[in-house]
């Protein structure tokens, strides 16, 4: 008998955020925007912080953006990530920032706003996950 | 608003200190460390158990005040509270203290952490992979754990790369902050890390743990407890020490405050709840920062030591780096930091030994004594919804 292979951690979503996991999985990166005032805000919630309505839709984002931030995770390793794991925080050209990975690229060559590209990879079978590349 | 004078200056005081031993394995239950941590500080106040009739504890200490009161054997708990946000709650469970004293809902009120952090529950592990309950916290991990961001140092240094981008510290400059740490621990009998300083150049050849943090970046993770008593000014004034008034002491959290992962909003580079924590706290205590001797800053990671102190004023905007250098923060600098070791150097209690250590600094009985110190800065957690405290010896 071999180990479970552990997967990534499975996030907690709500009836908030329920949108934005499935449009992973479609292959979008949605963005929640207030129907009444036309404010974008990520991550989502119920309400506009600034009118505060509870309506609003989504806004498909074009996944093009540049690196705010990034971190090199070095210890302690956890699987399954492997180490170093290079995490991004990035601006999008909508204004919404997103945390995410930017796989295969060394973090000596990575700096803040270096323009990336989102993309969505099968890191396991049937879970799509979103991840930037070089723009 | 942010300016907001309290009524609380000067009411209550802080009476009494305790603690445990500071170690890797207690070897006993947190409980009992938070019940020896209570009865000391009781001790040293002069007080009874009996007298104990308020508790605050943070949301995350697993000793509830019941728990801890049955055995204090008290009958009488007129007011209990607990705050929450990890260390984000060490000054302000003394500032619910003082406020139920001077509301007159409690007379003696002990404030405690206990925690066998190293031994049986460490923080900095990681997340788990189980779907977890999807209650709101638990979704905002969500947002950064299935892209292995699972770690508090994780959480901190992409804040601390902002930081780097927008004012040009380094990983030399957060050194600094280790160095001054350890220095003074070095000469505290009661650090962990006693007689063993470091040199700037051990910090730069310490392992990454999450670049742009490295080992001597990453406070230390402790056994241990502290408790405190707070008692009204006037009824300290009768007790066995010196009383250490609380001249201010005040919480905040700000827009879009998360826990550790303020990424979103237009501060990710600055700690604006801080800030509103010292406005508060200058407000109400009457005084600036030039009327300030020691600063207590809470360290769990040296990047937000930077930010805090110019979010209380001792230094501009982005000008931490040049503040700490030569010494600045050290004994005999300018403004010391951490006489006892702080976090990274005496003991992670998350924050409640930062406490301990500016009464001791106001008695006049700290191991590295600053010289004169009328006033002490102490703060709690950052990237979290915070709180701090502005301590004075009684001119009273």
């Amino acid at each position: 008998m071999s180990e479970p292979e552990r997967l990534r951690p499975i996030p907690a979503i709500t009836r908030d955020t329920q949108f934005w996991w499935d449009g992973i999985q479609e292959r979008q990166l949605l963005i929640q925007r207030c129907s009444a005032c036309g404010n974008l805000r990520h991550p989502p919630g119920p309400m506009c912080p600034s009118c505060h309505s509870l309506d609003w839709e989504t806004l498909a984002s074009s996944g093009r953006g540049e690196i705010y931030s990034f971190v090199s995770f070095h210890h302690p390793p956890i699987p399954p990530f492997d180490v170093p794991n290079l995490i991004v925080l990035v601006e999008l050209d909508e204004g919404t920032r997103v945390v995410s990975n930017l796989p295969g690229v060394p973090s000596d060559q990575v700096r803040v706003g270096m323009p990336v590209q989102a993309r969505f990879d099968e890191l396991e079978p049937g879970r799509l996950f979103l991840q930037f590349e070089p723009a | 608003m942010s300016r907001r004078k309290s009524r609380l200056k000067n009411a209550a005081a802080i009476a009494g200190i305790g603690a445990t031993e500071f170690s890797k394995d207690s070897g006993r239950s947190e409980l009992q460390l938070a019940l020896e941590a209570i009865s000391s500080a009781l001790e040293d106040a002069g007080l009874q158990h009996s007298d104990v009739d308020g508790m605050v504890n943070f949301s995350m200490d697993n000793n509830p005040a019941n728990e801890v009161n049955r055995y204090l054997g008290g009958d009488h708990l007129t007011f209990f509270s607990r705050i929450h946000y990890g260390g984000g709650a060490a000054c302000g469970v003394v500032h619910q203290a003082a406020m139920a004293i001077h509301a007159g809902v409690a007379d003696v009120v002990v404030v405690y952490r206990a925690m066998n952090e190293r031994s049986q529950q460490r923080f900095g592990t990681g997340v788990q992979d189980r779907p977890p309950v999807p209650t709101t916290e638990n979704t905002n991990y969500g947002w950064h754990s299935p892209y292995g961001l699972l770690t508090p140092a994780s959480w901190v240094a992409m804040q601390a790369r902002r930081y780097m981008h927008e004012y040009g510290a380094t990983s030399e400059d957060f050194g600094r902050v280790a160095v001054a740490d350890r220095k003074h621990a070095a000469t505290n009998p009661k650090a962990w890390f006693y007689q063993r300083p470091i040199t700037l150049e051990d910090h730069q050849n310490s392992r990454w743990i999450v670049d742009p943090l490295r080992l001597l970046d990453c406070c230390q993770e402790s056994d241990g407890a502290v408790a405190i008593v707070v008692t009204s000014t006037e009824r300290a004034r009768d007790l066995r020490q010196p009383p250490v008034l609380i001249n201010a002491a005040a919480q905040c959290m700000t827009n879009d405050q998360m826990m550790m992962t303020g990424y979103y909003s237009d501060h990710v580079a600055t700690l604006p709840e801080m800030g509103i924590v010292a406005e508060q706290l200058y407000a109400t205590a009457e005084l600036t920062p030039d009327d300030v001797q020691a600063a207590i800053i809470y360290d769990h990671f040296t990047p937000f030591v930077l930010i805090q102190l110019e979010e209380f004023g001792f230094c501009k905007r982005g000008e931490a780096k040049d503040f700490i250098r030569g010494g600045n923060i050290e004994m005999g600098g300018g403004l010391p930091v951490n006489p006892h070791g702080g976090q990274l150097g005496e003991a992670y209690i998350h924050g409640a030994n930062g406490i301990s250590e500016g009464v001791r600094q106001l008695r006049g009985t700290a191991v590295n004594q600053v010289e004169g110190a009328e006033h002490v800065i102490v703060t709690a957690g950052t990237g979290v919804p915070t709180s701090g405290l502005l301590l004075g010896i009684d001119e009273g």
